[in-house]
């Protein structure tokens, strides 16, 4: 198949700080090197990689980086990453609302893009006035969008509103009628950024199934950000990480989700009691260790039956806690939870130095994968002394023969079911 | 297989590479602008579009006060409220295109960093929407002129110069369309030009014959030179003149030399305009 889109190169520089400020000399010494000496832009040399919680020194920053790859016609891609890893930067310079600093990108059909649901409505026209607004600024005629008014109405859910100015409209019926005009967008090449993140269920629904309509139906090349990875997963075909503005993986959907998954949820190497997430001030972390272990990976291996959970430090306060744990997979989906206190009402009384230790009971048949891992301190629906988010990363690895046959994929759930019937 | 890309998008293009077939493609959403313009101005409004006759029916008294009373500055013989509502009605349609052109980046930031089309179509709107507010104030000035017709006084004669009016409007739009998108786009990194710009736009007014007739200048000299002459320079004063003088025979014709002054003018200044606004819109998104 012919390649729908071809990204040489792409590179994107920007000035952090204020615009406008100090940027006159920067001008002038730009336009002299290379318009009067016709020498390579300076500034164009300098610039770190974009990582946003890392303090630099240059006032430049690649938010882009040399991103080269081809997309084939009917790929659907899924681009993800961390905030700023530059994603809507590069969907920004395919849709051409900016320009790349270096390299090229060739495109073969109409783009038509969808950053934003709804751009361009004014709150003081009607829904269907609306309508024909943002088609025309997507890029429909006026005939286009006459022809399917109907349908995006219906797919919009607002009928009755139609002929009612916006600004009366809640905000989650101006995304729909946003996102049902963006729906029936007929271009070669859809570029989707965030849009799915609208509306309530019910609608989120219908909106991915509309995006798998026109990926797999009709067979469109569709370029698609998200932190959605249930929905990258039942969309894409293939996957794109990027990281600090480069390139990090390039393939499978699954395999771009545990690349992207593992970069994002590990504290690199570091220990779980830093990655407390929020703290009461009385309360003094030393030591927490889970598995075993304080550094944030660990294996739980087929015949281990428990896992240990260890904390210690000191309180100036004394207070009545229990301990939560949530099991999630690498998408944020919590798996199981063992939440003593909540269960039984008994609370450990803990103050100055302590030591809190629990030997959670692992279930039976808990699928091979990686976990990631909350702990929480709190009193069971009142308060968390310190809640510590995606913590840590377990291994959950089976050797044969405890289960006769380990699930090998790890995309069939977490647990393994097994009937009543004797074998 | 090489050739068959539909588009290249990369760091710098040719200067005069403006895809006016594109624009010509999007003339939908240029009509979809200006009904928008339209509809949204006076909503929730009770007068309505009566506002677009209220304004200079109140502008023209004013001068008929200050300017016609207080300083007594004849209108060559014409009537104060024709000849008042002549200028307004130009000068009004000149400014408002200038001031709504003028911050094209600025106003629409929200909407062009987040979707592609082509950016002229929001500035070319402004001009057309404009055109209507025009078309309603300039019927105003024919009922004004047919009260002073039945009269009999003060209404001047009509002559053959009123048919130029189509090609005043063209050239008053066309200047108005080149001198605010060059200001749009110098606006876009520095704003210091656009605070200047809208303090320029009042004074330009009085370098404009709106509230005297051109005749009253002649003779006087700055510099050595006619002040007629210098005037004459602004390339809005020839337009004014030629209307005034078609509809209400005030004063004498500028003579077509000044007229094809003020159309060079308007073609240069729009050729450079649209050069520097497609050279800037193409990455103002990260300086706006």
């Amino acid at each position: 198949m012919a390649s729908a889109i071809e990204f040489d190169s792409i590179s994107k520089q920007y000035r952090l700080g204020q615009v406008g400020r100090g940027t006159l000399s920067a001008d002038l010494s730009r336009w002299w090197a290379t318009t009067v000496l016709r020498k390579e832009d300076p500034y164009l040399k300098i610039g770190e990689t974009n990582d946003r919680s890392i303090r630099g020194n240059s006032d430049y920053v690649w938010a882009l980086r040399d991103i080269t790859f081809d997309v084939q016609q009917g790929d659907v891609v899924g681009i993800i990453g961390k905030n700023g890893a530059g994603k809507s930067t590069l969907l920004k310079i395919l849709s051409k609302v900016t320009t790349p600093t270096t390299g090229e990108i060739r495109t073969r059909g109409r783009i038509g893009t969808l950053l934003e649901v709804g751009t361009g409505f004014h709150p003081e026209m009607t829904g269907r006035e609306n309508i024909y607004m943002n088609g025309a600024i997507l890029g429909m005629t006026k005939h286009e969008i006459r022809s399917k008014l109907d349908e995006i109405i219906d797919f919009s859910g607002c009928e009755r509103y139609i002929d009612t100015p916006v600004k009366r409209y809640s905000s989650g019926m101006t995304v729909r009628l946003g996102f049902a005009v963006a729906a029936h967008l007929e271009p070669e090449i859809l570029v989707v950024d965030e849009v799915l993140a609208v509306g309530d269920a019910e609608f989120q629904k219908k909106a991915i199934g509309k995006m798998q309509d026109v990926a797999r139906g009709q067979g469109r090349t569709v370029l698609f950000v998200s932190h959605n990875m249930a929905a990258v997963k039942s969309l894409c075909t293939r996957g794109i990480v990027l990281q600090n503005g480069c390139l990090a993986f390039d393939g499978l959907t699954d395999e771009a989700i545990e690349v992207y998954t593992h970069k994002c949820c590990s504290v690199d190497a570091g220990r779980i009691v830093d990655g407390i997430y929020r703290k009461m001030k009385y309360l003094d972390l030393h030591r927490i260790s889970f598995n075993g272990t304080e550094a944030t990976e660990s294996t739980i291996n087929g015949n281990q039956k428990t896992v240990e959970l260890k904390i210690e430090g000191t309180t100036s306060v004394p207070v009545d806690v229990a301990v939560k744990v949530i099991f999630k997979t690498l998408s944020g989906t919590p798996i199981m939870s063992y939440a003593e206190g909540r269960c039984t009402g008994v609370l450990e009384h803990i103050e100055g130095d302590f030591t809190y230790v629990r030997n959670i009971v692992l279930p039976q048949y808990i699928a091979q994968g990686d976990y990631s891992i909350d702990i929480c301190m709190h009193k069971p629906s009142v308060l968390d002394y310190f809640y510590a988010k995606d913590c840590a990363i377990v291994h959950v690895q089976h050797s044969d023969d405890i289960q006769g046959l380990p699930l090998k994929l790890k995309n069939e759930g977490a647990f393994s079911l097994v009937s009543t019937q004797e074998k | 297989m090489q050739n068959e890309w539909n588009e290249i998008i990369s760091p710098r293009r040719g200067l005069l590479d403006v895809n006016f077939r594109e624009i010509w493609r999007y003339r939908d959403l240029m009509t979809l602008f200006v009904k928008r313009d339209i509809i949204t101005q006076y909503k929730q409004t009770i007068l309505g579009p009566l506002w677009y006759i209220v304004q200079p029916s109140i502008t023209v008294l004013m001068y008929m006060v200050v300017f016609g009373g207080i300083a007594g500055i004849p209108t060559d013989g014409v009537a104060q409220p024709l000849f008042y509502l002549a200028g307004v009605c130009l000068w009004q349609y000149f400014a408002d295109c200038l001031n709504s052109t003028s911050n094209t980046f600025v106003k629409n930031a929200g909407m062009f960093g987040k979707v592609y089309f082509p950016r002229l179509i929001t500035p070319i709107s402004c001009v057309v929407s404009n055109l209507v507010r025009l078309g309603i104030q300039f019927g105003l000035f024919l009922i004004v002129y047919a009260v002073y017709y039945f009269i009999g006084t003060g209404c001047g004669t009509v002559n053959a110069y009123a048919l130029l009016l189509p090609v005043l409007v063209v050239v008053l739009a066309g200047l108005a369309l080149g001198f605010g998108i060059i200001i749009s786009s110098l606006t876009t990194k520095y704003r210091d030009l656009q605070i200047l710009f809208t303090f320029i736009v009042q004074l330009w007014m009085y370098a404009t014959p709106i509230v005297y007739p051109l005749s009253q200048v002649r003779g006087k000299s700055l510099m050595g030179m006619d002040l007629a002459t210098i005037m004459s320079l602004n390339p809005v004063t020839p337009i004014i003149e030629a209307f005034k003088h078609g509809f209400l025979g005030a004063g004498e014709f500028v003579g077509w030399g000044w007229l094809c002054y003020s159309l060079g003018f308007m073609i240069v200044l729009l050729a450079l305009g649209i050069v520097i606004f497609n050279r800037v819109q193409r990455s103002f998104m990260d300086t706006v």
